[in-house]
């Protein structure tokens, strides 16, 4: 379980990132982080694992407080914080295992990981993880030669490798196109079911977060201003987080998406056909 | 076009000042010119220069045919050359990481005392050309191929650390979070995070310096850091000119060599 208390983050330049944020995320729950363009949501994901340092507040994650620790501390607990970024963030000039198996390196000493001997255990799990997210048959490519879809599961099973406790999810299908945003989604929505794993997911496609998400958290300015499930999530809350816009032509507008893509599938089916 | 519009049809790319100061500069170079001609013949001995086609035929004439029997007598100092270039490289490289690491504003342990103080040392070798470099260590450890070695690895240590740095510095910082997010160390960030961003680079520079490094150590011997430059020096010495010109060709060939070795190394790493 993760409880964010009071956390604030005000930047050097003066800009108050988050305002006094408290959040309790339950084991199992997944919860998406919605709001504009410069609302903290990054920022609250960074301080999670301290890649930014908060100005105030706690983190606990089970029962150590992350904001309170030294490096030494804070790099054995960041083991159990995995994240997954926006632009895959994986070693581009890295092999697929490679990426994979540098989740493990917290757990590794340094020359393990620098002539890349890695215990047995560790290097069955990542085979395993590669085989979970469909990657098995390109363990050895180099991650630039993957597609976006690839490289994002390569993310997502770098993460796991960390045998994490929490998932920090940094807008995971922002470089994708539809159809493999929705893929990755539900990828990571089973994964954290199969393993009772709570996670916190930047999001700024509203329509998405709504199909896959079980609580929804709006953060505007850097204030929690909203805090339901999606279905809670009406015109009303989203002129709330975003500010007035027409919402349902927005809607409409996935939804005529949905119908092309929908569409084209149906022809390319008949084509092979 | 009868539409009458109130939007100018008058756009110029500079203002009426920039104008003017452009003019300005131009006139301002072309007095320059003047003034340097000026000097520059002022000391001039006009009798020499009309004397100079004659000359450079008088010493072309000496020059060939070469003296290809000489040859033999070059592949020892060549040798030496080639092995200054190569040592002098691997020691300037050596030298020059960890000041690249501390001077790369994203690496630097301390950017108050050591960032400085590793700008200083890239400064400083690279201020100073390798020929004078060599003339200091001749006095300082003799002469000989060690003074070499030594004067083209100090050399390098500027070239290789200011380049390696700015590798350094323009790493992906997306790669470096997600490394640390794992919880690794500073030394597993730098060996996963850090070390494949620049491996490219890193060696496209060290292939870069050594062809540079084996044009530069053909000259050293002049100033008595061995190789073939002190073959070169006392055939010059003894006006032996179709020696020279044997000199000047093999120096020619295994400068066109290096340079194609690095070009395929630099095409195949990157």
């Amino acid at each position: 379980m993760l409880i964010l208390d009071g956390l604030s983050k005000t930047y050097k330049t003066g800009d108050a990132a988050l305002a006094d944020v408290s959040l309790t995320v339950p084991k199992g729950q997944i919860l998406g982080l919605i709001g504009p363009s410069g609302a903290g949501k990054s920022t609250l994901i960074r301080c999670i694992n301290r890649l930014v340092q908060p100005t105030s507040g706690k983190v606990l994650l089970g029962d150590v407080d992350l904001v309170r620790l030294g490096k030494a501390d804070l790099r054995r607990q960041r083991r159990r914080i995995g994240m997954i970024f926006q632009e895959y963030a994986l070693v581009e000039r890295l092999t697929v295992m490679e990426n994979v198996l540098s989740g493990r390196l917290g757990y590794v000493p340094f020359w393990r990981s620098f002539l890349r001997k890695y215990p047995p255990a560790d290097i069955q799990r990542a085979y395993q993880l590669l085989d979970r997210v469909g990657l098995m048959a390109h363990a050895d490519k180099r991650a630039d030669a993957l597609s976006g879809g690839q490289r994002q599961r390569v993310g997502i099973a770098r993460a796991l490798a960390q045998d994490p406790e929490l998932l920090l999810v940094d807008e995971p299908t922002a470089s994708l196109d539809p159809k493999t945003s929705r893929q990755i989604m539900r990828l990571l929505t089973e994964i954290c079911s199969e393993r009772g794993l709570p996670a916190i997911v930047n999001i700024h496609d509203v329509p998405l977060a709504q199909q896959f998400m079980q609580r929804i958290v709006g953060l505007r300015a850097g204030r929690v201003v909203f805090d339901g499930t999606p279905e809670q999530l009406t015109h009303e809350a989203l002129t709330t987080i975003y500010g007035a816009e027409d919402w349902n032509e927005m809607r409409r507008g996935d939804q005529e998406q949905t119908n092309a893509e929908e569409d084209a599938r149906n022809r390319m089916a008949a084509l092979v056909q | 076009m009868t539409e009458i519009s109130h939007y100018s049809q008058v756009w110029s790319y500079r203002t009426p000042r920039g104008r003017l100061a452009l003019w300005g500069a131009w006139l301002a170079l072309v007095a320059l010119f003047v003034f340097c001609w000026q000097v520059m013949t002022k000391d001039t001995i006009w009798f020499f220069v009309t004397d100079a086609p004659r000359q450079a035929a008088d010493i072309g004439n000496r020059m060939m045919p070469p003296r290809w029997s000489y040859l033999p007598e070059l592949w020892a100092p060549l040798w030496d050359t080639i092995n200054i270039a190569t040592l002098g490289t691997i020691g300037g490289v050596i030298m020059a990481v960890p000041v690249a690491f501390m001077a790369a504003r994203n690496t630097t342990p301390s950017a108050r005392i050591l960032r400085p103080l590793a700008l200083f040392i890239i400064v400083a070798s690279r201020s100073i050309n390798s020929l004078i470099w060599a003339l200091l260590l001749v006095a300082i450890i003799g002469p000989g191929l060690l003074a070499g070695i030594v004067a083209i690895a100090l050399r390098s240590i500027g070239f290789v650390g200011k380049l390696l740095y700015e590798a350094i510095e323009e790493t992906d910082a997306n790669q470096i979070e997600a490394i640390t997010a794992t919880g690794a160390s500073g030394a597993q960030v730098l060996s996963y995070g850090i070390v494949p961003q620049i491996m490219p680079a890193f060696w496209g520079i060290t292939v870069f310096r050594w062809d540079i490094n084996i044009r530069e150590s053909t000259i050293l011997g002049l100033v008595g850091a061995g190789g073939i430059g002190l073959k070169l020096q006392a055939s010059l010495n003894t006006l032996a000119w179709s020696q020279v010109t044997v000199i000047l060709l093999l120096i020619l060939a295994t400068v066109v060599l290096s340079e194609w070795v690095s070009a395929r190394v630099r095409h195949a790493i990157i």
